[in-house]
């Protein structure tokens, strides 16, 4: 049985190429009870060399999640379940990050794969010099590194994210909040690592302050050549940083795209509704909608389209197939971008003995 | 801008005007089953420590009903092993050894539990009380816990009971509180100093919470667990005092109790004279009300902490799927392909996601 054939349109989705990064089905529960929650279900996400990747979605629909469970770091009742998290190394090596054990996963964090943190200016120890700090990273990973040879990647690392040198010996209570967040990316990056996880890494900061940091980010990814996982709900912030955009709902993705796409041409009604929900930068003044209602409780989620309840476009067939992720029914579509929504997948509906409606006009804009 | 959700929520249920309305309705809810009130009971350790505690509490209400003999009552059966007469044999007066110990376990919880709640009590007005108010009071405070916590506490114990003239059940419970409180104090002291200073207590004393309602409202529930097992930890402390002073044959005056027996059988050179029953059931028991309180403070332990709290419920199940939850290393299960109870729509889903591959673990 496979529903995702769509007839007109080839079979498989486009593969990213050269992915540095892949989540394939991955499934997580919170609670280890007979009854636990299923938070993410069958999450499959890549990321590619080099590439910036937009997470976006409301509070709570999994992002953070997503991002804590490819990385192994959900604090406990966090459990997952299935799937698969390959992580390809500049050699071309594969491994599963599921399937390491205790020490090869430290060795790889911060060296293949670094984050910061939501809040991630709190992160620094507050009675350690900011050079101490870093240079202890580099040493914990490189231990034939010197402490002199460490302060003074420390310094490089600095003047990287922008902060002058002299810093180093500062505490940090003697730093800005902008200027802690970036000593925090300054130490994500000192180990040269390949994907650089961030989440919502400039949400207690002002604007004038994102934008630089974004900035900075975008210009460190062209100089060093890591790929990036932004994890935000600031979409506008999103489509001005990155390649690609994920947006989720319900512990799903719901639609996969390059950015712009997103946001001139969302094929699903919960990106077309998240975008609206925020006044454009330029353009013509459009009306602000926002989104009725708020999001499924996941505990108590049954068959069909978790977004059917709010979604505008919403028919019989909703309740009851599961939408998978699928090229949209759009022609001329770039084939690698995927919606997860019925009005796209008319070969499912079909299979499931509903009657197909038409892609709105609304979801296929050009 | 702030949206009250709610009020969508609500319009959305009630009013099908604003919101999309489809027809489909949210799909039949999953009974999810509460967790109850009483979970803490779903601890095996904890239920183990209450029904132990529960049976020597039953004991002690109805001891002197069900004692099969008087337990001074001397009888010409001198030094008899356990018999169909005495379960327990009979001590060198040809006391029923069954009917001391039933009769004895009043004392002992008695004592235990009034020299808890009572050492507990003083424990938090000072310890609490120090932490809060900070400053002079706090220093005076500070320091007369510490002064009760260098004192050798057993020492002073036989001193003040040897002076007593009437060295009863509750006097020796009055002097255990007394003697015993400073430990407590000091702990939850340290901990209200941390308290304090949270945010939470900031913003109660913002909304303008009087003092008393903070201490009581904001500060004190947080500290529920600290002050359970220090209860539990004191009543332990206090039923091993008891014994201690009346094994070494100070403070029994008439009254029959664990320890008393020990005195008894030590005395009489039970051990030399092979009178195993004569102080092996009362060791036993003693170790059996250890056992059980500590038992209970564990189950506080695991229960206390909200987000531990599935892991210490689920313990024996997380062990049979080997799962070991720790910090920073979210444990993996691969679900077994069929055992998966999804059923169809869960395998719809799988396989019209896009890399859906057959080689999935």
């Amino acid at each position: 049985m496979t529903l995702t054939t769509p007839a007109g349109h080839g079979s498989a989705l486009v593969p990213v190429k050269d992915p540095v990064l892949e989540i394939r089905n991955l499934s997580v529960d919170y609670g280890y009870d007979a009854d636990p929650v299923h938070v993410l279900r069958d999450v499959s996400l890549t990321l590619g060399r080099g590439e910036v990747l937009g997470l976006a979605g409301e509070s709570g629909c999994g992002k953070s999640t997503l991002a804590y469970a490819a990385t192994r770091l959900l604090p406990p009742p966090g459990l997952i379940t299935g799937g698969e998290v390959l992580f390809t190394d500049r050699d071309g090596t594969t491994t599963d990050i599921l399937r390491l054990n205790d020490t090869q996963l430290r060795a790889s964090r911060w060296q293949d794969l670094a984050i910061v943190f939501q809040g991630a200016m709190n992160s620094l120890n507050p009675v350690f010099r900011i050079g101490r700090q870093i240079a202890d990273g580099i040493r914990a990973h490189r231990p034939e590194v010197s402490q002199q040879e460490a302060l003074e990647r420390s310094a490089e690392l600095l003047e990287l994210v922008g902060i002058s040198p002299d810093r180093l010996r500062s505490y940090p209570h003697q730093l800005s909040g902008g200027m802690r967040q970036r000593v925090m990316i300054a130490m994500a990056l000192a180990l040269d690592p390949q994907v650089l996880i961030m989440d919502e890494p400039t949400t207690a900061l002002d604007v004038v302050m994102q934008r630089q940091i974004v900035e900075q980010i975008a210009d460190l990814r062209d100089r060093l050549g890591f790929s990036v996982v932004f994890i935000t709900h600031d979409v506008s912030l999103l489509i001005e940083i990155a390649d690609r955009i994920a947006i989720m709902y319900a512990g799903e993705i719901v639609e996969d795209a390059p950015a712009l796409d997103i946001y001139h041409r969302p094929r699903h009604p919960y990106s077309s509704a998240l975008l609206h929900s925020f006044p454009p930068l330029r353009g013509p003044r459009r009306e602000l909608s926002g989104i009725p209602g708020s999001p499924p409780d996941l505990a108590r989620l049954g068959a069909g389209c978790p977004f059917r309840d709010r979604c505008a476009f919403a028919f019989d067939a909703c309740a009851t197939v599961d939408p998978g992720l699928t090229i949209p029914d759009v022609a001329g579509d770039d084939p690698r971008r995927a919606v997860a929504c019925l009005r796209h997948d008319a070969a499912a509906v079909r299979a499931a003995g509903f009657e197909p409606q038409p892609v709105p006009v609304e979801l296929s804009l050009r | 801008m702030t949206v009250d959700i709610t009020l969508i929520e609500e319009d959305q249920v009630t009013g099908p005007s604003g919101a999309p309305m489809t027809g489909v309705m949210p799909s039949v809810p999953r009974r999810r089953r509460r967790p109850g009130r009483f979970v803490f009971l779903r601890n095996s350790k904890a239920v183990a420590g209450l029904v132990i505690l529960g049976f020597f509490t039953l004991i002690a209400i109805v001891g002197p009903w069900i004692a099969p003999y008087d337990p001074s009552a001397q009888s010409d059966d001198i030094l008899q092993p356990p018999s169909w007469e005495h379960w327990m044999g009979t001590t060198h007066l040809g006391q029923d050894v069954l009917s001391q110990l039933i009769v004895g376990t009043r004392g002992v919880m008695v004592v235990g539990f009034v020299a808890g709640i009572l050492a507990t009590f003083i424990g938090v007005v000072v310890g609490v009380t120090a932490g809060f108010i900070g400053g002079v009071g706090d220093e005076s405070l500070s320091a007369l816990s510490n002064i009760f916590l260098v004192i050798p506490q057993l020492p002073l114990i036989i001193i003040i009971a040897g002076q007593l003239p009437s060295a009863g059940g509750l006097t020796v419970a009055v002097v255990i509180a007394v003697t015993g409180w400073a430990w407590g104090a000091r702990v939850l002291r340290a901990q209200t100093l941390s308290l304090r200073k949270r945010d939470f207590v900031e913003a109660a004393r913002a909304n303008g919470e009087r003092t008393w309602r903070i201490v009581m409202a904001e500060i004190l529930p947080n500290l529920t667990a600290i002050i359970a097992s220090g209860f539990v930890g004191t009543v332990t402390f206090a039923v091993l005092s008891l014994i201690t002073l009346a094994f070494i044959g100070i403070g029994s005056g008439g009254d029959w109790n664990w320890g008393t027996i020990l005195f008894w059988a030590q005395s009489q050179l039970a051990l030399q004279r092979g009178a195993w029953w004569w102080f092996i059931p009362a060791g036993l028991c003693i170790a059996l009300l250890g056992m059980a309180l500590t038992l209970i403070n564990f189950g506080i332990d695991e229960f206390v902490n909200p987000r531990l709290r599935s892991t210490g419920l689920h313990a024996r199940t997380l062990r049979k799927r080997g799962i070991r939850p720790r910090i920073g290393f979210t444990p993996v299960v691969h679900r077994a392909p069929g055992a998966e109870a999804g059923t169809a729509a869960s395998v719809a889903r799988s396989t019209s996601a896009p890399f859906a591959k057959e080689d999935r673990a």
